[in-house]
């Protein structure tokens, strides 16, 4: 009783002022404090709109004008004002994570226009292909713009890479709905160049990227990008696409060498092909292996749920304080000395914890079986036949540059 | 032959394609109900705050977004200020080696017998939290951190945000972009 009646006398004197104000008489006239406004939020609609704008105007070039020099110079105006007037921030790659978060955590709604930066791509990606990715994307641009003499990668290792960005995803969207972080923004490499500003290491990976991308064309696109998996995935079923050839494929191979990711499909070696009874057996075989991939993927990620749940600041204060309890006496730890001065008990965290490690254990057996589908369906891609007769963009991989276009010889009729 | 396979091929394309579309508009539909047409900016709750320190070094901005400022309705207008002088300050003057701001961004000012004013230079301050440390201690605590949303970038997750020991640092509205102490209270 004793306490409560001290505790409540704390916290009276603690709302109370300990210096009154004073009464001024030589007429002083107080000044407010400056709280100049965040950017306007039409300025916020006006991005929407742009982002609208480019997108429809990199379709048109892509698919009706044909013309190279118009996705150019777009995605010239996309690095300046998406990337170095709006310092890359919101784009729809990190939109991803604000979608995500707002499915999981009750006290965020996505501000509508993180949400249309999100689905406006997409809807553009299943009409038109992957046009976000010529032109309007910022990060796509700062790489189309500095490839100097792409080399091209063998198509075992195009495979094993691009496994990546489906992991990356999981990864982001695991975090994102665990209230966690936002790994997509915190490693975004080339948001420290746009903002000319940013701590030493990432500075080091956005220019690292930016140099291997004069060799290795767009690498954070085509193995790391974790929006690009929804993007590819809704190419292959866009309803139109941009061609390389305006009328007919006569296989001159000119165009063999003009892409510089390796997405253009050679038609199909006739003589190579196996027999068509293999290939099903083959296909079954696979296609039979897929569930087997995904609870293998599964277990796997439930496996990892304890290290993966340690980048929760949570999760990783309580099993510090357990594994070192002599830290609370370190005065240096910020965080443990914050905990400890916070008034929560030990018990608190210790639940808060668990809970999420729980959360964490549901979503990477989630992760993992999602990342034993992928790696099960790029094998069964590998074995699926397709007889193709032309040169052909992989609607998958294609970015819609239309590098490709201008090496075709054939004649608009 | 060859048209069928071409035909078929087509069909699971555009079958596909409408079952892809109507998932985005179930997405979009789901999203849009959990969406606000208001943005959200950072800001720091001052109550929360714990001044560790992390503000002037966390930020993705060089320096940092955050800086003091002061609620001029909280002030005693001291001249003993604990977040101007240094705990072992020699006098009460204006001398440097007095000064708890490393950056010097504090001007005294005198008004009248015995009060003086203290105002924050924003370009000057690094938002180390060191005077609101000293003012909260010793004084009313008008002085606080506040993110300054005409040098924040707003970005998609708040680089202070993520290593805040007190988890301070929250997504407000952008309508209501500050809490600067006195005009806002803690409703906890």
């Amino acid at each position: 009783m004793a306490f409560i009646l001290l505790l409540f006398c704390v916290s009276v004197s603690g709302q109370q002022q300990r210096f009154p104000k004073p009464e001024f008489e030589s007429g002083y006239v107080q000044p407010d404090p400056v709280t100049p406004e965040p950017r306007a939020q039409a300025m916020e609609y006006l991005d929407v709109l742009v982002l609208l704008v480019v997108l429809s105007m990199v379709s048109y070039m892509a698919l009706k004008k044909r013309s190279r020099q118009g996705i150019l110079w777009l995605s010239v105006f996309t690095m300046l004002y998406f990337g170095f007037y709006r310092n890359g921030c919101i784009c729809s790659v990190g939109a991803v994570q604000n979608v995500t978060l707002s499915f999981f955590d009750s006290t965020y709604a996505v501000s509508v226009t993180a949400l249309l930066f999100f689905l406006m791509p997409l809807i553009f990606t299943l009409f038109f292909g992957r046009t976000f990715c010529a032109g309007a994307c910022p990060l796509g641009a700062i790489q189309d713009l500095v490839i100097l003499k792409p080399i091209s990668l063998p198509r075992w290792l195009r495979k094993i890479l691009g496994i990546f960005p489906a992991i990356y995803l999981g990864l982001a969207v695991l975090y994102a709905a665990t209230g966690t972080e936002f790994i997509i923004c915190r490693y975004d490499p080339f948001i420290g160049i746009f903002r000319m500003d940013a701590p030493f290491h990432m500075i080091v990976l956005g220019v690292s990227f930016l140099l291997m991308g004069m060799f290795v064309a767009r690498p954070y696109c085509r193995f790391i990008c974790p929006y690009a998996v929804l993007l590819n995935l809704f190419s292959r079923f866009s309803k139109w696409h941009l061609s390389i050839t305006p009328s007919r494929c006569i296989r001159c191979k000119l165009c063999t060498t003009s892409c510089p990711f390796d997405a253009i499909d050679v038609p199909t070696d006739e003589k190579a092909t196996t027999s068509s009874r293999a290939g099903v057996r083959n296909f079954m075989l696979y296609a039979a292996l897929l569930p087997l991939w995904i609870a293998a993927g599964g277990f796997i990620g439930s496996e990892a749920h304890v290290w993966l749940s340690r980048a929760h600041p949570d999760v990783y204060l309580a099993e510090l304080l357990i594994e070192h309890p002599e830290l609370k006496d370190d005065p240096e730890n910020i965080d443990i000395q914050t905990f400890l001065e916070s008034g929560k008990t030990m018990d608190t965290l210790v639940e808060e914890a668990r809970l999420k490690r729980e959360e964490f254990y549901v979503g990477s057996w989630i992760l993992g079986g999602f990342i034993g589908l992928v790696i099960g369906l790029t094998l069964l891609n590998q074995v699926v036949y397709r007889r193709k007769e032309d040169y052909t963009p992989n609607r998958g991989e294609c970015f819609s540059c239309g590098r490709c276009m201008d090496y075709c010889p054939v004649d608009k009729k | 032959m060859e048209e069928k396979a071409k035909t078929r091929r087509e069909f699971i394309q555009s079958g596909t394609r409408m079952v892809m579309g109507m998932a985005v508009g179930g997405l979009a539909g789901l999203a849009l109900g959990r969406s606000t047409t208001d943005e959200w900016v950072w800001q720091i709750d001052p109550f929360e705050c714990t001044q560790c320190g992390r503000c002037a070094t966390e930020c993705m901005l060089n320096p940092s977004a955050v800086k003091c400022i002061h609620a001029f309705d909280l002030c005693g207008y001291c001249d003993l200020c604990g977040g101007y002088f240094k705990p072992d300050a020699n006098e009460l003057s204006t001398a440097a080696e007095n000064q708890l701001c490393p950056a010097a961004a504090i001007e005294r000012k005198f008004i009248e017998e015995p009060y003086f004013e203290y105002i924050i230079h924003e370009d000057l301050c690094i938002g180390c939290g060191k005077c609101v440390e000293g003012c909260t201690a010793f004084g009313n605590g008008s002085l606080h951190l506040q993110i300054m949303h005409h040098i924040c970038l707003n970005c998609n997750e708040c680089s202070i945000a993520r290593v805040c020991p007190s988890d301070a640092i929250k997504r407000v509205k952008a309508e209501n972009a500050y809490k600067v102490k006195g005009s806002w209270t803690n409703i906890a």
